[in-house]
């Protein structure tokens, strides 16, 4: 073994022999250099806590996990779409207000104009994506901050929202919706519970709970489950593994040094824009069909919480470094510390203390990795 | 199942006659509003050889590179590309046409591994069913050997370029316009940050690139490190060219006289005992 460490240094650097220590050293030093790596660490962290502090509370529990596993969720398909822009060097704040202004987009519509629900849900979508164009068209060729930008489409639309609805429809809440789309399409996309027969079969053998009207405790996956799978898996994928994901790293960790070798920055960041909308739709899509209702003052703050996930998750906020993986587990700290303190019964005050600090911690863990990544001292 | 068909972005090329004109440019002017930047610059850029473009600030060198590279478009004047006059309408009509430019700052990402550096714009693909993925196993062994090629031994071309020195990463930039076809590399000061043993590096790899047949223009404030690689010099001063010489026609001390251009100066280099 110690022969066989020498030999290598002794020859030329050209010979294929590789050093096992050295591979060895260089995997542990990749593995720490991993943007999700403390995001994982928190995640392992916030269990232990909780199932320590809250374990027999019902937390863990089926219905206890649906509940903390929808927050995780929502913030998931934000969170990645937060995230893949975050590594392209920009944000966008108006994600809570787009999250607002679509699920009115597919409710007024419907109820009022008598348009399809499928038609309005395409149309909210067709929407919320050429204003997220606009956004990345704007911040692209102004080249102003994405912050000072997307600020004023977060006022904008926010107040687009409550004042077209009070015009049309004399009120801030739609609801109603169900009559319109209970059994469509639409409603089974976004609002539909996967395997009802099994959770069924789950609780008459009593391995979930039952509610008083024997109905199982959870009746089946929410669809919302596996939109933030899929957005997630699929943002992970594009990421590392395609050419568009090294054009969203390089867009982000030098615009210009991109630009020069033939990477299209515009195109990258303006799809990036397309791409949070696009997500902000599904969030408030799943919201409008779970509820049956639209509320213009909905995804209120998202935008920030989508943001947070993404930090912690190892993003940098000076974009080309990050990953899906690290904002997931992002989301999933951030619905299990929310819902975890509810089942403590401690006020939930605490969590915007604990989501502060916890943000607080990660950035500066984050410009740790930074400096190992990169070498500066 | 998986239809391994591996685009590779370019394949090495063949070598170059040497001596043949790559690029000419002619009378080149370039206006920025009220502002001559170049007002009529002269040179040939042949392959197999080191043009060294020298000249104080404001002489108009940035101007010209950028010029070359299609960054600006010039005002006037003829840009002739391997015997056929060009217009670059953007930097990738340049690298199409052969021409690299390696920007002293702006060449790598640090953050960014080596390998995603090397194959940037130009990721390696492949085909899984419908969907095109990179395909990183190629573009890692591509980027290891191009730089052991080079003498630089990169045990991991995962690792964020930040961790290399100064003149390694302008050697992956180097290695990387190469490796994708250029026919001309432009260098813009890349030695001008960089200590004594990582200049010696990339004026080492400079000299490797020229052997190969490339055409190379070298641009420097440093008289010295023009001289140790350069075959050909042209000196640029307010935006005209005050002369190109061969090497064996000038010495260093001249040359550095040619670039210092004013009188004054010269006198001002000779009072404080010619160290300038």
């Amino acid at each position: 073994m110690a022969e066989q460490s020498h030999a290598p240094a002794a020859a030329t650097p050209v010979l294929d022999v590789v050093d096992e220590r050295l591979t060895r050293q260089s995997r542990w030093r990749r593995m720490l250099s991993r943007p999700d790596l403390g995001a994982f660490a928190g995640a392992v962290l916030v269990f232990i806590f909780f199932a320590i502090t809250a374990g027999n509370t019902g937390m863990f529990a089926s219905d206890g996990v649906l509940n903390w596993l929808t927050v995780t969720a929502q913030l998931m398909i934000i969170g990645t779409g937060a995230a893949l822009l975050m590594i392209g060097g920009e944000f966008d704040l108006s994600v809570g207000s787009m999250i607002g202004f679509t699920g009115m987009v597919i409710a007024i519509p419907t109820i009022y104009f008598g348009l399809p629900i499928g038609l309005s849900v395409v149309l909210a979508f067709v929407l919320a994506m050429a204003i997220g164009a606009l956004n990345g068209f704007i911040i692209v060729r102004t080249r102003l901050p994405s912050f000072i930008v997307t600020l004023a489409s977060l006022y904008m639309l926010r107040g687009l929202t409550i004042a077209l609805s009070i015009l049309f429809t004399n009120r801030t809440i739609v609801s109603g919706l169900k009559q319109y789309s209970s059994g469509s399409f639409v409603a089974q996309l976004f609002a539909a519970k996967l395997f009802p027969g099994f959770f069924q079969w789950l609780a008459d053998n009593g391995i979930i709970n039952k509610l008083p009207n024997s109905q199982p405790a959870v009746p089946g996956i929410p669809m919302l489950l596996l939109w933030a799978l899929v957005i997630a898996v699929i943002g992970h994928i594009v990421l590392t593994k395609t050419r568009i994901g090294n054009w969203i790293f390089a867009s982000g960790g030098d615009a210009n040094a991109a630009r020069n070798v033939g990477v299209p920055v515009s195109a990258v960041k303006i799809s990036l824009f397309m791409v949070t909308a696009f997500c902000a739709t599904v969030f408030s899509a799943c919201q409008v069909f779970e509820f049956g209702s639209a509320a213009s003052d909905r995804g209120l703050l998202k935008e920030f919480e989508a943001i947070i996930a993404a930090v912690i998750g190892g993003c940098l906020l000076t974009g080309g470094y990050g990953s899906v993986i690290g904002a997931c587990l992002g989301a999933l700290i951030f619905g299990v510390v929310q819902m975890g303190i509810l089942f403590t019964g401690a006020p939930s005050d605490w969590f915007q203390v604990f989501l502060g600090a916890m943000l607080l911690i990660a950035v500066l863990f984050n410009s740790t990795i930074r400096r190992r990544v990169t070498g500066e001292r | 199942m998986t239809t391994a068909e591996t685009v590779a972005a370019a394949k090495p090329r063949p070598r170059e006659e040497s001596g043949r004109a790559l690029i000419e440019v002619h009378d080149l002017v370039k206006h920025f509003g009220p502002v001559v930047a170049l007002a009529g610059v002269s040179m040939t850029v042949r392959a197999g050889e080191v043009h060294c473009l020298l000249g104080d600030n404001g002489a108009g060198k940035s101007t010209l590179i950028k010029t070359l590279s299609g960054v600006y478009r010039p005002t006037s004047g003829d840009f002739v590309v391997d015997g056929n006059p060009v217009t670059f309408a953007s930097p990738r009509d340049a690298l199409d046409a052969g021409i690299a430019t390696v920007f002293q700052d702006l060449a790598m990402i640090p953050l960014l591994s080596i390998t995603r550096n090397f194959f940037m714009g130009r990721e390696p693909v492949q085909r899984f069913g419908p969907f095109w993925f990179m395909n990183m196993d190629f573009a890692d062994s591509i980027a290891r050997d191009e730089m052991r090629k080079i003498g630089i031994d990169v045990r991991d071309p995962q690792q964020a370029v930040g961790t290399l020195s100064g003149g390694e990463r302008q050697c992956v930039a180097i290695a990387r316009a190469v490796y994708f076809g250029a026919k001309v590399l432009i260098l813009d000061e890349p030695t001008s940050a960089l200590g004594v043993a990582q200049t010696s590096v990339v004026l080492k790899f400079v000299r490797q690139v020229r052997a190969r047949g490339l055409g190379v223009i070298f641009i420097t404030h440093n008289v010295r490190h023009a001289y140790a690689v350069g075959d050909i010099f042209t000196v640029l001063n307010r935006g005209r060219t005050m002369g190109t010489f061969i090497k064996s026609e000038i010495t260093l001390d001249e040359l550095q006289t040619k670039m210092a251009g004013d009188k004054e100066l010269q006198d001002l280099s000779e009072e404080l005992g010619g160290t300038v």
